[in-house]
């Protein structure tokens, strides 16, 4: 089966953001970027559907299960890059819908609808979060426009026929779910541990083919619909105290922080 | 204007979750009307109408809500916001599955994880793992949004608001299977009042459950743990506390050998007082703590429960 997988162009997770100081948004310039961490989860996990686990007994995960991952993503130029990572890792072929600002996940899923409505994949695996905005939205809204089921915070992925299973990561535990195919997957940080890619493959992904495409020839307009008013830093903590010994922890948790 | 908050319930209680969307909801303004969906939820549509400052609950009751699967939950919801010019869902993993869908179908842009209202389309909510406050105004029609629990108070009792009985819609795509939820006597972590949360440092579940849950048990608090502490199988996933799972704000939050990612510190840093307990004087976990112990956690917790046991009687 193909299996779309999309990809965000992030601030590198190991970075601190800056706010500006007219309070406009956040400052990137010259920071590091990098695959949301949670879409490099959702390209192993597809990855891992194709090759199969020919060295791990038992393994859920079987060769072939999936035929052709195509990785997507939406944003800047340089959101090539983010695909080519995808391609080094082992997807097969790109596709850019070129954006040159913050694009809301509402309007993400409608570009990523048209994109399945083209390509016809039987499964789209997303991060469940990009670490940057913290929305958490687009995976649910794709599967509400398309009408499919969801499968969000998987911990674990099982094809089996015309269905998938899906263990997602609840409060409460774990909830295994279901789903008729085609599915909507969202990713959690316990599903795999995504590969590094191997520097033949990186060379090898040079050759892997990226459509570019823009917003328009999907007709969907990206217009966004909530008003940024302003972008503050949060308000500071009062650094503590440091205490020599418990005792003192304790009388200062009893007498001085009356939380005991 | 009226809201409809989506009820926090496990069928047989209503969490305390639910209240402080209410909260929220009446921060906006107007009638705020609460939807209980699930199986046998007789007993937390009951618990919802005594919310104080609700109007009425919708009650629907049937075999495809008893799990609150995101696709019946859509059918049953996006049908309903006719009547609403809000719908508020809390910002834990059954609000985060469910408001999206419903969002899309309503063609409105969700806002997630508001940490305050500030009028009616208006709202603060943080990103970059708490390291920026945005504030947005909303230009559809209709506000989706889930709400960070822990950012408000709860609403009180006293309430007595009718219950009507709404229809429960058909089985969508996906079908439950099975669950692996675990009992505990604790307090649960998303509104625990105190939280113990052990680290990469334990090194083994033996030593977690060992050093990490007396001390707790002490405490009357929840657990919780870092990811590093989940991903290496010393805790459940359920316990991580950070920008990708819970958001705590206990009264007191100790910290056993947790480094303070940003990631972690997502999840905590609005609690009242914060204890750290890490050998690394310059661990950053210690810029937020209020109080700081550099210490070995193997000396430092039994001691601590000795000193704690003399006081808490
Ligand atoms: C996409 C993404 C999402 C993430 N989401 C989260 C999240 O939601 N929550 C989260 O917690 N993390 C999250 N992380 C991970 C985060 O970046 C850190 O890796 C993690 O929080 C580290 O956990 P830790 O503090 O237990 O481990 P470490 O950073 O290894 O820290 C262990 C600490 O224990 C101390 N120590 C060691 N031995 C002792 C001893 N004997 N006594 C006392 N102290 C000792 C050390 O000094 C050290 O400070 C996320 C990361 C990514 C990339």
């Amino acid at each position: 089966m193909k299996v779309l997988v999309p990809v965000k162009r992030v601030l590198d997770y190991n970075l601190k953001v800056k706010v500006k100081a007219d309070q406009t948004g956040v400052d990137l310039t010259n920071l590091k970027m990098s695959m949301n961490p949670f879409c490099e989860i959702a390209v192993e996990e597809a990855i891992r559907h194709k090759e199969g686990q020919p060295n791990v007994a038992g393994s859920h995960y079987k060769a072939g299960t999936v035929t052709e991952i195509v990785a997507v993503s939406i944003g800047p130029d340089q959101a090539q890059e983010t695909i080519r990572t995808a391609l080094a890792m082992g997807a097969d072929r790109g596709i850019l819908v070129k954006v040159d600002h913050e694009v809301e996940p509402l309007a993400v899923a409608k570009i990523l609808k048209a994109v399945v409505d083209a390509e016809q994949p039987q499964v789209v695996i997303l991060g469940k979060q990009a670490i940057d905005d913290d929305s958490n939205q687009t995976g649910q809204m794709l599967a509400a426009l398309l009408g499919w089921p969801q499968g969000t915070f998987a911990s674990k992925v099982e094809f089996a026929g015309s269905k998938v299973n899906v263990t997602r990561e609840v409060d409460g535990g774990l909830q295994t779910v279901a789903l008729d195919l085609p599915a909507i997957i969202t990713t959690d940080l316990r599903l795999n541990e995504p590969r590094y890619a191997s520097l033949p493959n990186i060379m090898k992904a040079k050759k892997k083919p990226i459509d570019v495409k823009t917003p328009g020839d999907f007709g969907v307009n990206v217009a966004p619909r909530l008003k940024v008013v302003k972008v503050t830093e949060p308000p500071k903590r009062q650094g503590g105290v440091k205490v020599k010994t418990v005792q003192e922890l304790v009388d200062k948790l009893k007498n001085e922080a009356g939380v005991l | 204007m009226a809201v409809l908050v989506i009820a926090t319930h496990d069928n047989a209680s209503l969490k305390e979750a639910t209240s402080k969307v209410v909260s929220a909801a009446a921060k906006i303004g107007g009638d705020v009307d609460v939807l209980v969906a699930g199986e046998n939820a007789g007993a937390a549509a009951a618990a919802a109408a005594k919310i104080a400052g609700v109007r009425k609950v919708l009650h629907a009751d049937g075999g495809t809500l008893g799990k609150q699967l995101a696709e019946p939950m859509e059918a049953l919801i996006a049908p309903l916001a006719a009547g609403y010019d809000a719908i508020l869902f809390a910002a834990d993993t059954s609000g985060k599955n469910i408001a999206p869908r419903v969002a899309a179908k309503l063609d409105v842009m969700q806002v997630s994880g508001v940490i305050d209202v500030l009028g009616p389309k208006t709202f603060v909510r943080t990103i970059y793992a708490g390291n920026a406050v945005l504030t947005v105004e909303s230009s559809d029609p209709k506000i989706v949004a889930t709400v960070q629990p822990t950012a408000f108070k709860a609403a009180g009792e006293g309430g007595s608001a009718a219950v009507e009985s709404i229809a429960a819609p058909g089985a969508g795509k996906a079908t439950f299977v099975g669950e692996e939820i675990a009992k505990s006597d604790r307090p649960e972590l998303a509104g625990a009042k105190r939280v113990v949360s052990g680290g990469r440092a334990l090194g083994s579940a033996e030593e977690f459950q060992k050093v990490i849950e007396p001390l707790a048990d002490l405490l009357g608090a929840a657990v919780g743990a870092s990811r590093a502490a989940v991903d290496a199988g010393y805790a459940p996933n359920d316990y991580q506390v950070g920008q990708t799972g819970k958001v705590v704000a206990p009264e007191l939050y100790v910290a056993v050998g947790i480094s303070g990612a940003i990631q972690h510190l997502a999840g905590m840093k609005d609690s009242k007082v914060i204890v750290a307990i890490n050998k690394d004087e310059d661990a950053p976990i210690f810029q937020v703590a209020d109080y700081g112990l550099v210490a070995d956690y193997k000396a430092a917790v039994p001691e601590l429960e000795g000193e704690l046991k003399k006081v808490l009687g």
